[in-house]
């Protein structure tokens, strides 16, 4: 037993590296989201309960669900100490040393529990047999991948969120249905989808999960379901769970019959269907063919220019978008591409009892999914899908190939995120930092098949390094800057979006093919 | 895992630091008239871009030599123009004649810290590399974890990244005399540590160990036969590159005096400030500087230095071994550091470098000392309004490097290192001998972080102002003493025996 404790000493010289790590990013560039937060802060220290999702003097309104806004006052009874002046809500754009301090504070000091959920998920990993190298252990590979991660850092530590908390809540969960502790696992992922909506994406994962694999507890000889045994207590035990969270959150705003208002600030549907950079997915491939097209049109005299729509879509703010040549899409069509999307992979767990590996799964597919087809995704979104890839990452080699392809399109997605000069060493230095140890590290780990990748998908990535170069390097510096400034984004989101395509078919492709296995077995 | 990834990876992570570090302010940011060291770099820059030569180590009425006046060597010179000039095709305002004085902006700074790092790409960190993969002993992981404890040595990087000088440059053309020396290449090392000496004359405080080394290998070799001409080659590659170096200048014999006048200030003091040697630490109980006159200051100090770096060099000139050169360099510079005229608090950079080189072989040592050289500069850092960055260097460095080279495993294998003194202690029992160490290790840390908490947080007695910079540089001082002599004894027992270490994690 000790020497089993002795041997995690490593994961706590890669936490405590990492979170240094993060405290010299104090001073780096912050975007928008710095005042967001800090203007949360001041109306939920200031403000009663009833006027919390009402208060509109910022721009910045509040519009994540009530447990953040808990969070958020729980930091100002500390930031009262610290810096009083940044609780004031007319104090608008107040960043003070002390202010910046304490925010970052704050997000790394947040981070802990992710570390925590980190550590957890490298308990759950499978291995055959431990290697003597430290280096070349699963549970360290996986550490290093999700401690380290090249999104959830720039994200949070420089840009500004608090996904690292976020994250810590969904890996946890994750993790503890690995364990199959499956009631701690729903209570954990209750209290996310109350701390950041964005998690609804993968709901549908968790619920078809735990009513197939919990709520019924024994299988026909085939694998399919066996209605009888059906268990109603567990039933009433997760869903006792979820509504008393939800009630928790969301009651004292039902008994001041204000849900409507917070619901409307929840989900803004008058955003556009593109975020303002661009996320690589399929409404971006959709806006660059209509583009093209457009320009094609325009070049074959088929079109007038002057009538097509201005090309808005990256102008920053939120907006409506048009499309010039290919119909305009609505929200309820992204929602069904969405719902079509993901139930292949919801049928494919409820009909046959799998591991909970499966369930991982699927949860990634509906991240996925949601990410390719939803309205309004934001880049950062990836996330949701990198994160629980590394855990299959570390033990198949399948996965590890999907998680190369995924993590480096989705990474290198979110540098249009930091612009500034200074900030360019950083994500570039990060980036490379990050991928060369995922592309080694998981190659020592599989090396025992031949090389990971197949030759197009190294010529796919070869490709992104390109793109890179000229968007980053050589187009400030070409005539076109002025013309087309929109340009290395559409370039990056499309080239990026056919990454991010490629990853969810070839993992829909293991889902459906382990199915195939389950059947002739 | 393959070296070259771990290598990248590394020197990856140590760029990154240092462009954390580099997000910070510098010394006198936005504080006329005098600034800081950044606008004495900035300074330099202009007067070297819009004077001509031979007016740059003059006081004339375009260059005013009160006003951060150039008192480096010529390369550093060079270096200013050559930074000037692509200064001058970025922003003609930032090197501009007079105009310029105190400029200060967000675009500026990214420049100034982009010269600094790109130097240190192209120097220092390359020697560190090298130096870590072709003179280290041990395993590959063993070597990596060297490579990056060096690199991620704070004091440096604080001082480069944060207050703002060159000192990677001189530091890397000195560490590539060494590694071109442990290679066997000595004219190659000669000229390295010539380019040191011409960019930074600080770097005499390794120059007696290099002409020890030298010197001693050629008499090895008969100063009659192959030594003889090893000497002359190497005699050659030194005078041609101080030649070139100092080509501008050498027309006119009034320039070559000027420029050593500016280069040597003697006329300064025995020390200022607050600096963690001999002779400050002296002053809380004697006031020399009331009682000998300035000459006999000097007299004084170059006498002690001398004895203090006597020993090692005629151990080094008697036996010019590579592991002999390492410690003397160790040595040669504390002494300087400790008993020379005019000490910096950032000359001890100068013998951390050597320090470095002597982690694999003394890890628990080592780390201890690079540990208290970070602290003794706490006081500049404080100024330079650098705190986080040294805050976290000073919890992340220890706490990476015990780990990294498991020190405190090793420490039984120091006590080895010493030889016969170890023997004194004989009747203690081994195991008892590294318990000692390791609680020694442990009260320092605390010691020195109590002191950076309280210099930080408490306001100081009135009638004592400088108590808290005085406790600071004094109780450095006991740990560069100790090191100091604990690695003379080193030097002066028995070489290494060649171990074969099992390193089996």
């Amino acid at each position: 037993m000790a020497a089993l404790a002795e041997s995690w000493s490593w994961f706590t010289a890669l936490a405590v590296g990492v979170s240094l790590f993060k405290c010299l990013f104090i001073n780096a560039y912050h975007s928008t989201d710095f005042e967001v937060h800090r203007n949360w802060l001041a109306i939920t220290y200031s403000l009663p309960l009833s006027r919390w999702y009402h208060e509109n003097s910022s721009e910045w309104t509040l519009d994540y669900p009530p447990l953040f806004a808990w969070l958020e006052r729980g930091l100002a009874q500390a930031a009262r100490r610290w810096d009083g002046d940044m609780l004031r809500l007319d104090n608008l754009n107040y960043a003070s040393p002390a202010t910046v301090l304490f925010q970052r504070l704050s997000v790394v000091c947040t981070d802990l529990l992710f570390i925590y959920a980190a550590r957890e998920c490298c308990r759950c990993v499978r291995v055959q047999k431990a290697p003597q190298d430290v280096l070349s252990r699963p549970s360290f590979v996986l550490a290093v991948l999700l401690l380290w991660n090249f999104g959830l850092l720039i994200v949070d530590h420089i840009h500004f969120q608090y996904n690292g908390f976020l994250f810590g809540f969904l890996l946890l969960s994750v993790a503890r249905h690995l364990q199959s502790r499956h009631l701690q696992g729903a209570l954990l992922f209750a209290v996310l989808l109350n701390l950041k909506h964005i998690f609804l994406y993968v709901a549908p994962a968790y619920g078809i999960f735990l009513l197939r694999s919990y709520c019924f507890t024994l299988d026909r000889p085939d694998g399919s379901i066996r209605w009888s045994s059906f268990a109603p207590l567990r039933l009433l035990a997760l869903g006792g769970i979820v509504v008393s969270i939800f009630a928790l959150s969301f009651g004292p705003f039902v008994a001041m019959g204000q849900l409507s208002q917070v619901v409307s600030r929840l989900f803004p549907f008058r955003r556009g269907l593109c975020h303002a950079y661009w996320a690589p997915n399929a409404w971006a491939l959709y806006s660059g063919a209509d583009k093209a097209l457009a320009a094609l049109g325009v070049r074959l005299k088929l079109l007038q220019g002057a009538e097509l729509p201005r090309a808005a879509m990256t102008g920053g703010l939120v907006q409506e978008v048009q499309h010039a040549v290919l119909p305009s899409v609505p929200p309820a069509a992204t929602l069904l591409c969405t719902l079509v999307g993901i139930l292949p992979a919801l049928v494919s767990i409820w009909c046959r009892r799998r591991g909970n590996r499966a369930f991982l799964r699927c949860l990634l597919l509906c991240a996925l999914a949601s990410f390719l087809f939803g309205w309004h995704v934001h880049e950062k979104a990836i996330l949701l899908a990198v994160l629980p890839l590394s855990i299959l990452a570390v033990e198949s080699r399948e996965d590890a190939r999907i998680f190369l392809v995924l993590a480096t399109t989705g990474h290198y997605s979110l540098f249009p995120l930091l612009f500034t000069p200074a900030e360019m060493i950083i994500k570039v230095c990060l980036m490379l930092m990050f991928t060369i140890y995922s592309f080694t590290a998981l190659g020592n780990l599989h090396r025992s098949q031949g090389s990971l990748l197949r030759p197009m998908e190294v010529a796919y990535l070869l490709g992104l390094v390109a793109v890179a170069i000229s968007c980053e390097f050589v187009f400030p510096l070409s005539p076109w800057r002025q013309k087309l400034p929109f340009l290395p984004l559409l370039v990056t989101s499309v080239y990026c979006a056919l990454g991010v395509s490629y990853s969810f078919l070839r993992l829909y492709a293991t889902l459906l093919r382990s199915d195939d296995k389950h059947k002739q077995l | 895992m393959q070296t070259w990834s771990l290598v990248s990876i590394s020197v990856l992570l140590a760029v990154l630091v240092r462009w954390g570090v580099s997000l910070n302010s510098y010394s006198g940011a936005g504080n006329p008239p005098m600034f800081g060291d950044y606008e004495a770099q900035r300074h330099w820059q202009e007067v070297t871009y819009n004077l001509p030569l031979q007016q740059w180590y003059f006081n004339t009425s375009d260059n005013d030599l009160n006003y951060w006046g150039l008192d480096y060597p010529p390369l550093t010179a060079y270096h200013s123009w050559l930074c000037a000039y692509v200064a001058n095709i970025l922003n003609p305002d930032w090197v501009e004649l007079h105009r310029s004085r105190g400029y200060e902006s967000p675009a500026h700074k990214l420049f100034m810290r982009i010269t600094v790092l790109v130097t240190d790409v192209l120097i220092y960190i390359p020697a560190v590399v090298l130096y870590c993969l072709y003179l280290t002993d041990g395993s590959a992981k063993r070597r990596v974890s060297i490579l990056l404890s060096i690199l991620l040595y704070p004091g440096l990087i604080l001082i480069d990244y944060g207050h703002f000088q060159y000192n990677g440059v001189s530091l890397g053309f000195a560490l590539w005399g060494v590694l071109a020396l442990g290679l066997g290449w000595n004219s190659l090392g000669s000229l390295a540590f010539s380019l040191a000496l011409n960019y930074k004359q600080m770097e005499l405080y390794h120059a007696l160990p290099f002409f020890c080394y030298l010197l001693g290998k050629c008499i090895k070799a008969g100063l009659i036969g192959r030594g003889f001409i090893l000497l002359v080659k190497i005699t050659a590659t030194v005078l041609v590159t101080f030649g070139l170096c100092w080509l501008p200048f050498l027309p006119d014999p009034s320039q070559v005096l000027q420029v050593v006048r500016r280069i040597f200030p003697v006329a300064r003091g025995l020390f200022e400030d607050k600096v963690a040697n001999t002779w400050c630490s002296l002053n809380t109980v004697i006031k020399i500087r009331s009682i000998l006159t300035s000459d006999s200051q000097l007299y004084l100090s170059l006498a002690f230095t001398l004895l203090a770096a006597l020993p090692s060099s005629i151990k080094l000139l008697m036996k010019p071994t590579f592991w002999n050169f390492k410690l003397a360099l160790v040595n040669t510079s504390l002494a300087f550091f400790l008993f020379s005229y005019q000490v910096h608090e950032k000359s001890i950079l100068l013998a951390a470098l050597p320090v470095c080189l002597l982690l694999n072989e003394f890890p628990l040592m080592c780390i201890w000392f690079l540990q208290a050289s970070t602290f003794s500069m706490l006081p500049l850092f404080l100024k330079d309004g650098l705190l986080v960055p040294y805050t976290v260097a000073f919890l992340g460095f220890p706490f990476l490097t015990v780990y990294l080279l498991s020190a405190l495993d090793d420490c039984s294998e120091d006590e080895l290192k010493l030889g016969t003194c170890g023997k004194l202690f004989s009747f203690l029992p081994k195991m008892h001998l590294a318990c000692i160490m390791k609680w020694k290790f442990y009260v320092s840390m605390a010691l020195m972080a109590v002191l950076s908490v309280v210099s930080v947080a408490m306001d100081p007695p009135p009638h004592l102002p400088d108590l808290f910079p005085v406790l600071m540089s004094t109780t450095a001082f006991m740990h560069f003493l100790g090191v100091f002599l604990n690695f003379n004894i080193v030097q002066f027992m028995d070489p290494p025996r060649k171990k074969s270490r099992k390193k089996n994690n």
